[in-house]
């Protein structure tokens, strides 16, 4: 039996740039019986004209409904009797897929996922039963005070720009969808330029990689429409409060925040551990002291930052009694003050380094683990010596980093200060 | 993979199970004790569950900020569940830290202090834990379903309990709880990972052993009694979506029938997951998802095995469609439980739901967390035999049994259909 006490790095992960674009990762784990798919495309809600918003959801959720090879009976049956699973999703710039199985159906896998990807059917039965499951969970969302909380948050701070729109779409924009435009989305932003793929578990890299070509290494799409830029975000003049009414809840819920850093801008990995000591550390930090620990208001409070390859998010989420939310915001407001102006202790800094360096290996420990950290590396461009660097880039960061970083994405008086219940 | 497991029980009754697993340079800590909701009259129900809350607020040796902040900074993961059989802590940790675990577990075994000022802050998270759950329909239902399928056995109430008990416990009901469940002799520590048996042992028995034993805890012997007739219930609530649960009785995990049922809620309703960290597959092709969802009776159907030491509950989840009624779908369900009742199952079906077992325990064995885990958890209804066993006995069920457990189990009389009725901006709940 090995063990995996090396984390991944250049020596031990495989990875190739196929010739239409594909980029495979792969590393192997013979301790796993079992094998995980995942990666991502260019085809995500960044396409979704206004009216038709959730179209690009919509359109990968259709992929497993039937190809022209097999129904969606056909699938699911080829799929669920060897306990295998494959699903696709889709996010504001990328769309992606997560399968899994034991290692001896991995070519099933890799076989299902290119029927999915270059030859979905959509057949217009299948696609309103699904159509009709979309809207059901756009009810159940319009119920959920976490989820409809998020969605007044996202519309304040980022109004104007693209990130202000839910990816699943209103059920009015749902119900406007016709096969035609699923047909015309896939044909335009599906293909094999920006698709990464990583594969870990029990396969060698070099088989892992032969299969994908055989399977995908064909694909071409010349009408694969390029990614528009990103608009300017128009920054935050003043705090902006609104309160999204659900009647009949008993507990409302609350998130405080403004925009945080890109995942590669310089001040990412300081934010990242400013925020750990602020909402994360123990039971979670600062916020989670204030609110949960000393005032007993919420089960849940803490903070977290969002960074992506656009403009991110800092927000302190809490889940509190409707007669509480003031109360609790005046709290999360005062650790908010607290922070911005008197960062972080020597001690704090320590416990959190010490946090993020020892907790890797557990986060590397399944191949889900590991095919996430593999697309994270690809995604951000952070270079197959990431995790090998990681302890440095954690260690180097100081207090004074962390409270520069937190002065330039934290302002208290301009803030969104969102909140959903009865 | 074979790796070496030991079990042994202290002189202080503590059982103790170890499993060396070396894929990884981790170790994951469990302490299992026998208690839960089962536990609890009425008056003070949740009483096991804020209990376990009380486990994080410290001993004088580990006050409690610095109880998980010396996890977090040896880079551990920590956290506790209590459930209706039992309450367990869990470590995972860089395997040369290990030790910190070891000694909090047994520190906090009998020195937790339970101060008034943070049983009473305590209070408050936990009347705000409930009220999160009462914001989900599924949570009202099941909690109106549950009451009523037990009126007698302590299964009936939820397992963070009902808000007037929330209102009321006091700080000695919590803390007379903790000293009659918290002793040696009444838990299952379960070690699994990256060590070597005989110094992991060592090290146990110079931290637990030392822990005297006490009386057995008194357990409530209140069984359920056989339902006579079907009873359907109704909760109205926010939203404009319905949900129909239907559940049948279901014998505990360690009656023999447990295996044939399990195979037919694969094939009925796709695998349940036992499993707490590596999630399940869908259902997609499971003959409930044929019959209700492809055909538009609901968007979606789950069905839930637990395993549990007394007769519990197998809890079909419908989401209805929203073109269609919850009687309609609930029709459809019948006619599709009746030909499982009435058909053979085939030979194909069995060996399906054996491959898709054995598929999620492999997913499962990836994690350490998650061996560890099934070390404890199946001593908590059986003994941990019954996990190394279970896809062998999986194997050995025929299509007989499947039939003969189908019309053991889901008789209509024996069941509680609760519907979530929304009330869609219409008065209010």
């Amino acid at each position: 039996m090995n063990k995996v006490t090396s984390l991944p790095g250049p020596d031990d992960i495989y990875r190739e740039v196929l010739p239409n674009g594909i980029t495979v990762l792969s590393r192997s784990n013979f301790n796993s019986p079992s094998v995980v798919v995942t990666g991502f495309f260019e085809a995500g809600a960044l396409f979704d004209p206004d009216e038709k918003l959730g179209l690009g959801e919509y359109t990968s959720l259709s992929l497993m409904r039937g190809t022209r090879n097999r129904t969606f009976d056909e699938i699911y049956n080829a799929l669920e009797s060897v306990g295998a699973g494959l699903g696709f999703n889709t996010g504001v710039h990328k769309s992606g897929f997560h399968g899994r199985s034991l290692a001896e159906d991995l070519p099933l896998l890799l076989t299902l996922l290119c029927e999915a990807l270059t030859m979905p059917a959509f057949p217009r039965a299948e696609l309103e039963k699904l159509r009709a499951q979309l809207l059901t969970g756009l009810a159940i969302r319009a119920e959920d005070t976490a989820d409809m909380a998020s969605m007044v948050f996202d519309n304040i701070l980022f109004k104007g720009h693209p990130y202000s729109r839910p990816e699943d779409g209103f059920p009015e924009t749902i119900a406007k969808i016709r096969r035609d435009d699923l047909v015309k989305f896939h044909r335009e932003h599906y293909g094999p330029r920006g698709m990464v793929i990583a594969i870990v578990g029990g396969v060698k890299p070099e088989n892992a990689v032969k299969q994908v070509k055989r399977a995908l290494g064909g694909w071409q799409n010349k009408n694969q429409k390029e990614t528009p830029a990103l608009p300017a975000l128009k920054p935050l003049k003043r705090t902006v409060s609104k309160h999204h009414r659900i009647a009949g809840k008993s507990q409302s819920d609350l998130i405080i925040g403004t925009n945080g850093p890109m995942r590669r801008d310089p001040e990412f990995m300081s934010a990242s551990i400013g925020n750990n000591i602020l909402g994360q550390f123990g039971m979670m930090g600062r916020i989670g002291d204030v609110v949960r620990e000393k005032s007993g208001l919420a089960y849940y409070a803490y903070s977290s930052i969002s960074a992506g390859l656009g403009p991110g998010s800092w927000e302190v989420s809490a889940g509190v009694n409707p007669q509480n939310v003031k109360k609790a915001s005046g709290l999360i407001l005062e650790e908010l003050k607290r922070f911005v102006q008197e960062g972080v202790m020597a001690d704090e800094l320590a416990d959190t380094k010490a946090n993020f360096i020892g907790r890797l290996p557990l986060s590397l420990e399944s191949n889900g683990g590991v095919a996430n950290a593999l697309l994270n590396i690809e995604r951000h461009q952070l270079g197959l010596d990431y995790y090998h660097r990681y302890q440095g880039l954690v260690q180097e960061v100081t207090a004074e980093d962390v409270l520069a970083t937190a002065r330039k994405f934290i302002d208290p008086d301009k803030l969104v200060i969102a909140s959903a219940g009865p | 993979m074979t790796d070496t497991l030991t079990q042994t029980t202290l002189s202080n009754g503590l059982k103790v199970l170890l499993k060396e697993v070396h894929t990884a340079p981790i170790i994951s800590s469990w302490l299992w004790y026998r208690v839960g909701s089962r536990d609890e009259i009425q008056g003070r129900t949740g009483v096991s569950h804020w209990v376990e809350h009380m486990q994080f607020k410290g001993t004088e040796q580990f006050p409690a900020n610095l109880l998980d902040k010396a996890i977090s900074r040896e880079g551990g993961t920590w956290n506790a569940f209590t459930y209706m059989d039992w309450t367990a802590y869990f470590e995972t940790m860089p395997a040369d830290k290990i030790d910190l675990a070891l000694r909090l577990e047994a520190d906090r075994m009998q020195n937790s202090r339970f101060l008034p000022e943070e049983v009473a802050s305590e209070r408050t998270v936990i009347i705000s834990e409930r009220e999160g759950s009462e914001n989900e329909p599924l949570f009202l239902l099941g909690e109106a379903v549950q009451q009523t399928a037990f009126r007698i056995h302590p299964y009936h109430h939820e397992v963070i309990g009902d808000m007037a008990d929330l209102r009321s416990i006091t700080r000695d009901d919590l803390y007379n709880h903790y000293r009659m469940f918290y002793v040696p002799n009444n838990a299952v520590m379960a070690v699994a990972g990256d060590f070597d048996t005989p110094s992991m042992l060592g090290r146990i028995r110079e931290l637990f052993e030392r822990i005297p034993a006490a009386g057995d805890p008194a357990r409530l012997a209140r069984p359920e009694p056989i339902q006579q007739g079907e009873v359907r219930l109704s909760v109205e609530g926010p939203g404009s979506t319905s949900y129909v649960q239907v559940c049948y009785r279901f014998p505990p995990a360690s009656h023999p029938d447990f295996f044939p049922l399990a195979v037919l809620d694969s094939l009925l309703a796709g695998p349940s997951n036992l499993n707490m960290f590596s999630g399940g597959i869908s259902n997609k092709t499971s003959r409930l998802y044929r019959a209700l969802v492809d055909k538009e009776y609901v968007v979606s159907v789950h069905g839930g095995a637990q395993a549990t030491i007394d007769p519990f509950m197998y809890t079909l989840t419908m989401t209805i469609h929203p073109r269609r009624k919850p009687e309609e779908a609930l029709a459809a369900l019948d006619k599709e439980i009746q030909r499982v009742k009435e058909e053979k199952v085939t030979k194909e079906e069995i060996t399906r739901a054996i491959k898709q077992a054995r598929a999620l325990f492999a997913y499962g064995s990836e994690n350490i967390t998650n061996q560890g885990f099934w070390l404890g958890y199946a001593e908590m209804f059986s003994e941990y035999s019954w996990f190394e066993t279970y896809l062998e006995r999986l194997s050995a069920v025929t299509v007989k049994d499947v039939q003969r457990v189908a019309n053991a189990y889901f008789q209509p009389q024996r069941r509680v259909v609760g519907t979530y009725i929304p009330l869609d901006g219409k008065g209010s709940s």
